[in-house]
């Protein structure tokens, strides 16, 4: 059995050894990029599992474990952990787990403490907790991110990213219900399996990769109007996790509109980009600067081939690049707000409302920092910049109710069907006092 | 063309309309559903069968428990905002807002310009059900209270943002004898705050404005609240004769749009969609069987006090009193602990009133056989019943209830006391109060929870605890505040949950509120081997019970749990060995009597709200002070670092050494500026600006920004930032400068040096929610001070840009900043340095204050320090001995400047006999959520206490007071050793 060996200031490593006997539990955010993640470090050797536990004992796990006042993707993600250590059937003393760090301002950079303490509260402090990070925070001398592997990943999440894309845009008007999510189940299989044979993973492949996936979903039979749009922006867990977020993506398509939710490429490029902007609001290296902008443009460039894709394909919306969104966030937020979400949460708002996307969702964990300023800090200005947007803030929390969540939404649902009644869109200036009552209520005019 | 029928079901009534073609209103109803909410629907349908058998109609639900209802029926279902402003553009179309309150829903509807609808968020008091609680802690019904309020002569300051917080505010008042007329009408503005400021975020309620819902319908003092707020006349202020149904009533309007159905068929799917749903979250049953129970009750019987009639006793007796917030609790015993006389009431908000004929009634039972030796009293209304009642001796309720649980149980290690109002946990350690936990004002889900819920689902406490021993599904409820635990309820009555299975629910809430939020447990052993639970709430079998199983471990309750801070008060009144009793005897009680006046103390900026007792013979007792100022007398002048340095940054405005020749520039006076303030004060004045500081920040401030805050979670020191920018805005200055700093010096103690998110961009919130921003000049440039060199090159350029100062001239003016800055920090230091010889000296205890430097703002802090030095405390800052220590690793990402200071701070205490630290948090502080666990092990590893006191909008000074005066009585017992 491994030894347990500790790194001068008495943390815990993951060693070769580890690597060999030790399952790597890793949480899930994203299931379509998660799943192909989980399979590329697979393929690099590492024993992982990826968890899909959704259930009241994660919760309850969180709350035994982790300070009740912290974020709520932290509560879930460590009680999901502990739960699949506790419950799922391992060895306690075969699991290493796995965590993303950030290192931002945010609390959130503070999840691995959380995730120990945790464990010592548990008493199992000897699990090894690998921190997951571009930051260079923390290594362990079983578990590197080489450059080889950075590349693959993000491959895989520029293929998880279109593949949401085009499955959102195809779900909700599909006549067999479940074609999509085949079609998602096919291309991560094929992907992957891709992956382990070395294919998919250069630039070239991987355009034609695109293509043919947006030709794939172009072809699944649909039907309808279209529906109303409404887009989901957020803290990035609850954002996307379904445990986060109630299903909200599940209960969006049953309420018979169509979920818009920007992918995960812009937030990557965006962590890497406040390096670069550091650099230029404080004084730094600019080595470091030069590096942080030559892996950015590489991704931005993998973002245009995607885009290029979904236009090529004349059946997909493409979203916009990074540096649209960019350009759109300013007089609103600066460059150095980085913390979180940082400016583009709000940038993707923007882009949403620019794409014809005015009704939001902005999820965010209660108590969130950063979405204070970010989020519902931002919806009076878009308010009054863009007076059809629609948007609500929904707070995410182990006590908050669905019942109430959901209450909220179908407020927001209830404007975004009256607003698209509209014949024309509400006028853009404030000056005219007559025409400006343009309410649509279903009963208002019996 | 087909009735249409609107059912609009809320989170406690039921509201049926029926119109005709016209909009008529054919039939209403509004009615409390006490959780049937199916039921009450199909009743009220039936009863107007005639009206509509064998006819088509048209029939849509809404409202926030309606939803269930609609899914499972397949009826139609409107959200009720939406049919609430179908109601309104149809009946009254020149309407520019709407404000709508309901059971636990507040609503704001803006016409007009871009349609804005908003519902509170969910953490968010100040509606309906709101008040109902209100009304259960005044003991008075909801209409009484109305009619209170109409004749109220002050308003006090009642937190608006949560149910909770109020409560902890309003106690106090009723406890130091405030007037119920003065806070019925209190408890009401508190409402008005809250829509006002949680839902207009920054759009101006004017025009005219139509007020719909029950509360809203039903009552005036409401109203006139509402009314003189936002200075509405009677044309502008209106009242619809229907307001209560008006969501209902949108409903039916909607249903226009919708299908007919044959009357009979409508009611057929509603009725026959009772029951259908199933349960899904729900917990093992409290206890199998009535034996088990049997087996339960008799172990916990068994933990009895002796007995003495106190008919026939003849000897010296010891009474304790315990003024709880909600229950007043008497005890009297015999020098062995016998128990003579006990007594539990609740003291219906004024415990002057209930002790005074109890002590008339002992001393008539009493005779000539017995005599009263001593008196103490504990609890919040201590002060008050001391003076009322010339008692002996004063304690704090931790020490009561320690002595009473080592009465029964010497070896006790962890007591826990749920009572009405609040939770006390705390661990006993070489005979000494250790640890103390209190229940954070956010989280009281204590006794009287469980009441206001028995309530309002109709039932008695008794009998409602009891619904819940044998519940066969206790629902889970989640383990969060009172406010979040009534959606909770209303989910589970949606999912049809049984209401012996909401009872079993809600004690299993408490308990895991208890366990896990405020103890912060894992396990049992965290709490300790001799656990002693006590409180009014653990006599509730069915709490106990839950505690037990989600402990695993069986505990000593004691069969008076309910008196067993007014049994430990007797025990210390027996321990001072007094010859004879100071407090009033039998005849100085007939003349007994009390008047409350409250005032409003303009000595200093804290203004605080006074309450004046007067009792007979000229006696006066005056509360809600912080400092002996009210009372004629001088406050206490000991070393507080606190005022010191906020004396020095107000100190800071004016042209300095410059000649001001550059224009005025507005700084407002928060968040990093208590920080920074000296760098860029230098800077400015260095360049020939006139520096305009924002005024002291205080609630009229807070008030005057409040309507432009977007997120009513933010923590309080963030809030103030509105007012202060458009008290600067009015000032008149060229320039406003409040500059973006996710960077903070670096220290050179921590992993890296962050800001908080919440300080890092404030500015950019500012400038987007404050309107007032746009007519003055707003600089909210990004600024890091970490690297020097770099700073002069960025500031160069910036203040060329935007003033055209030439860059040699910033150049120098940033390395004086810098060096002004040193200075200030060094003074700091020098002086700290002082204050803690001085402390030597004099032989006093230290007291390090450990927060974000905004924490001096007497605003935020209320006024603490001064509180802490009048308790004889030396006080000084975190900064103050921080830089004593130096880096070391942490268990947590050390990365924010001002937490690394705390950090050191604490370790720096650990290494020092004579000092204790108290950490400030402010509610809604995400970050401090990481800090307090860190921070409370770094102190417990060292030997020292850690205390923890949480700071909102609103100062509950009372458990302030526990917590220091806990920490006293710990410092004493450890010299003891």
């Amino acid at each position: 059995m491994a030894k347990l060996v500790y790194d001068e200031t008495g943390r815990l490593l993951f060693t070769k050894e580890m690597k060999e006997e030790y399952t790597l539990l890793m949480p899930q955010m994203l299931p379509v990029h998660f799943g192909m993640m989980q399979k590329l470090l697979q393929n690099e050797g590492y024993k992982v599992d990826m968890l899909t536990t959704n259930h009241r004992g994660i919760v309850d796990e969180g709350l035994k474990y982790v300070h009740n006042d912290t974020c709520y993707p932290a509560l879930l993600v460590i009680g999901q952990l502990i739960d699949a250590v506790k419950h799922g059937g391992y060895d306690p003393h075969k699991v290493g787990l796995l965590i993303t760090q950030t290192g931002g301002g945010c609390r959130a950079s503070n999840y691995i403490h959380l995730l120990r303490k945790a464990l010592e509260k548990a008493d199992m402090a000897y699990i090894p907790v690998v921190s997951v990070n571009l930051s260079g925070l923390e290594k362990n001398p079983g578990f590197k991110l080489t450059l080889p592997f950075i590349r693959k990943a993000v491959y895989a999440m520029m293929y998880g990213d279109i593949i949401v894309n085009v499955a959102n845009q195809v779900r909700p008007y599909e006549v067999n219900q479940g074609e999509t999510d085949a079609m998602i189940d096919t291309w991560s299989h094929k992907l992957v399996t891709g992956f382990e044979q070395g294919k998919g993973m250069s630039r070239g492949q991987m355009r034609k990769n695109f293509a043919e996936i947006c030709d794939d979903f172009a072809a699944i039979p649909v039907q309808g109007e279209p529906k109303i749009r409404v887009g989901v922006v957020g803290e990035i867990y609850v954002k996307f996790s379904p445990l986060g977020n109630n299903n909200l993506e599940h209960f969006l398509l049953t309420e018979g509109v169509e979920p818009v939710v920007p992918g995960l490429t812009d937030f990557i490029i965006f962590k890497i980009y406040n390096r670069v902007s550091d650099v230029d609001l404080y004084g730094g290296k600019w080595i470091k600067k030069a590096a942080c902008k030559a892996f950015m443009s590489y991704i931005e460039g993998c973002q245009k081939d995607m885009i290029q894709a979904l236009e090529n394909s004349h059946r997909f919306r493409a979203p916009g690049t990074f540096q649209d969104l960019h350009k759109l966030v300013h007089g609103y937020l600066g460059d150095g707000n980085k913390m979180g979400e940082g400016w583009l949460l709000t940038a993707e708002m923007l882009e949403l409302i620019h794409s014809g996307t005015n009704n939001i969702v902005c999820t965010q964990p209660f108590g969130c920092l950063p979405n204070h300023i970010v989020g519902k800090g931002m919806i009076r200005k878009l308010k009054d910049d863009y007076p059809t947007s629609n948007i609500v803030a929904i707070d995410y929390d182990p006590g908050a109710t669905k019942i109430n969540q959901e209450n909220r939404i179908k407020l927001m649902l209830a404007n975004a069907k009256g607003l698209s009644h509209q014949e024309s869109a509400a006028p853009r200036t404030a000056s005219q006092e007559e025409g400006s009552r343009t309410l649509t209520h279903a009963g208002a005019h019996a | 063309m087909s009735l249409r029928i609107g059912i609009d079901i809320g989170s406690t009534t039921v509201k049926v309309v029926v119109l005709d073609e016209q909009n008529k209103l054919l039939f209403r109803s509004y009615e409390r559903h006490y959780s049937k909410t199916r039921e009450r629907a199909c009743e009220t349908l039936h009863s107007i069968q005639e009206m509509l058998q064998g006819k088509q109609v048209k029939l849509v639900i809404t409202g926030s428990a309606g939803l269930g209802v609609a899914n499972a029926s397949g009826i139609d279902f409107v959200q009720e905002v939406y049919a609430t402003a179908a109601a309104v553009n149809t009946y009254i179309p020149d309407t520019d807002a709407v404000i709508e309150l309901g059971g636990e829903d507040a609503k704001i509807i803006f016409f007009g310009g871009a349609l804005e609808e908003r519902m509170n968020g969910s953490c968010a008091g100040g509606t309906g059900a709101f008040i109902d609680q209100m009304a259960t802690l005044m003991n008075v019904t909801v209409n009484e209270l109305d009619e209170l309020s109409l004749k109220h002569e002050k308003i006090y300051p009642i937190a608006s943002r949560c149910g909770v917080f109020a409560k902890s505010d309003i106690q106090p008042i009723l406890n130091q004898g405030g007037r119920k007329e003065d806070v019925a009408a209190s408890i009401f503005q508190a409402v008005v705050d809250q829509t006002v400021a949680g839902l207009t975020q920054g759009r101006e309620l004017k025009g005219k404005i139509v007020f719909l819902g029950g509360p809203l319908h039903f009552l005036m003092g409401l109203r006139q609240r509402f009314v003189e707020t936002l200075k509405l006349d009677e044309e502008h202020a209106i009242f619809p004769e229907d307001g209560d149904c008006f969501a209902a009533m949108g409903a039916a309007l909607c249903a226009t749009d919708y299908e007919p159905i044959l009357f009979e068929d409508a009611l057929k799917k509603l009725e026959e969609s009772v029951d259908t749903t199933t349960l899904v979250d729900t917990m093992p049953p409290l206890f199998q069987d009535v034996t088990e129970y049997g087996a339960f009750c008799a172990r916990h019987n068994a933990k009895r006090p002796p007995e003495v009639d106190i008919k026939t006793y003849e000897g010296p007796a010891w009474l304790g009193i315990d003024a709880g917030s909600t229950t007043t609790k008497l005890a009297l015993i015999t020098e062995d602990g016998g128990l003579l006389y006990t007594y539990y009431q609740s003291n219906q908000g004024n415990p002057v009133s209930v002790v005074l004929p109890q002590l008339k009634q002992i001393y008539q039972m009493c005779g000539d056989r017995i005599e009263i030796k001593g008196a103490a009293v504990t609890g919040y209304g201590e002060d008050l019943i001391k003076n009322a009642f010339s008692c002996d001796l004063g304690l704090v309720e931790t020490v009561a209830h320690y002595k009473a649980a080592a009465h029964f149980n010497p070896d006790v290690d962890f007591i826990i006391d749920i009572g009405g109002q609040d939770m006390k946990c705390f661990k006993i350690r070489n005979g000494a109060v250790d640890s103390i936990m209190l229940n954070e004002a956010c989280s009281s889900g204590c006794g009287s929870f469980i009441e206001t819920f028995a309530k309002a689902l109709g039932y008695s406490i008794a009998d409602f605890a009891k619904m819940g021993l044998f519940a066969k599904h206790p629902v889970n409820l989640g383990s969060r505040c009172t406010v979040f635990m009534n959606s909770s309820v209303k989910q589970a009555q949606k999912d049809g949950a049984s209401v012996e299975d909401i009872s079993a629910g809600l004690s299993i809430s408490i308990v895991k509120n208890a366990i896990y939020k405020v103890i912060r447990a894992a396990s049992a052993d965290d709490l300790g081997k001799h656990i002693v639970v006590q409180g009014g709430t653990f006599h509730n079998d069915a709490v106990l019970r839950a505690f037990e199983l989600e402990l695993g471990r069986d505990v000593t309750r004691p069969t008076i749990a309910g008196i067993m801070g007014a049994f430990g008060a007797a025990l210390a009144a027996r321990d001072l060995h007094l010859e004879k009793s100071g407090i009033l005897t039998a005849k100085a009680l007939e003349k007994f009597t009390h008047v409350a006046k409250p005032a409003t103390c303009g000595l200093c900026t804290n203004h605080c709200s006074l309450t004046i007792n007067t009792f007979d013979g000229g006696r006066r007792f005056v509360s809600g002070n912080r400092c002996s100022r009210p009372l004629g007398e001088e406050p206490s002048h000991l070393p507080d670092l606190m005022r010191y340095k906020y004396a020095k940054l107000r100190a800071l405005h004016g042209k300095g050494q410059g000649d001001g020749s550059r224009g005025k520039i507005g700084i407002p006076f928060g968040l990093n500026m208590y920080e920074n303030l000296p760098f860029w004060f230098e800077l400015f004045t260095k360049l020939n600006f006139e520096v305009v500081l924002s005024p002291e920040s205080s609630r009229k401030l807070y008030l005057k920004g409040q309507r432009t805050i977007p997120s009513d979670t933010v923590c309080y020191p963030a809030k103030l930032l509105h007012g202060h920018v458009e008290s600067l805005v009015e000032a008149g200055v060229d320039a406003i400068f409040y500059p973006c700093m996710p960077y903070n010096f670096n220290e050179g103690v921590s992993d890296n040096n962050y800001n908080c998110p919440v300080v890092a961009y404030y500015p950019e919130l500012l400038a987007a929610n404050v309107p007032d921003l746009k007519k003055v000049r707003y600089l909210n440039p990004y600024f890091g001070l970490h690297r020097p060199k770099d700073f002069e090159r960025k500031a160069s350029e910036w203040f060329f840009n935007e003033f055209q100062v030439p860059k040699r001239e910033t150049v120098a003016a940033a390395k004086a900043a810098y060096a002004a800055y040193d200075a200030y920090k060094e003074d700091l230091r020098a002086t700290g340095r002082a204050y803690i010889e001085q402390a030597r000296a004099e032989d006093r205890p230290i007291l390090v204050v450990a927060g974000r430097p905004y924490h001096m703002d007497p605003e935020i802090n209320h006024g603490i320090n001064d509180l802490i030095t009048s308790f004889g405390f030396i006080l000084i800052t975190e900064d103050s001995v921080a830089y004593l220590e130096d880096k070391a690793p942490r268990h947590v990402l050390n990365q924010w400047t001002y937490h690394a200071r705390m950090y050191n701070a604490a370790r720096y205490v650990c290494t020092q006999p004579d000092m204790e630290l108290i950490q400030l948090v402010s509610f809604g502080c995400g970050i401090d959520a990481i800090t307090g666990d860190e921070m409370r092990s770094i102190l417990e590893q060292g030997g020292k206490l850690y205390t923890q006191l949480k700071i909102d909008d609103i100062s509950n000074l009372g458990a302030v007071k526990i917590r220091i005066r806990s920490l006293m009585a710990a410092i004493d017992a450890r010299k003891g050793h």
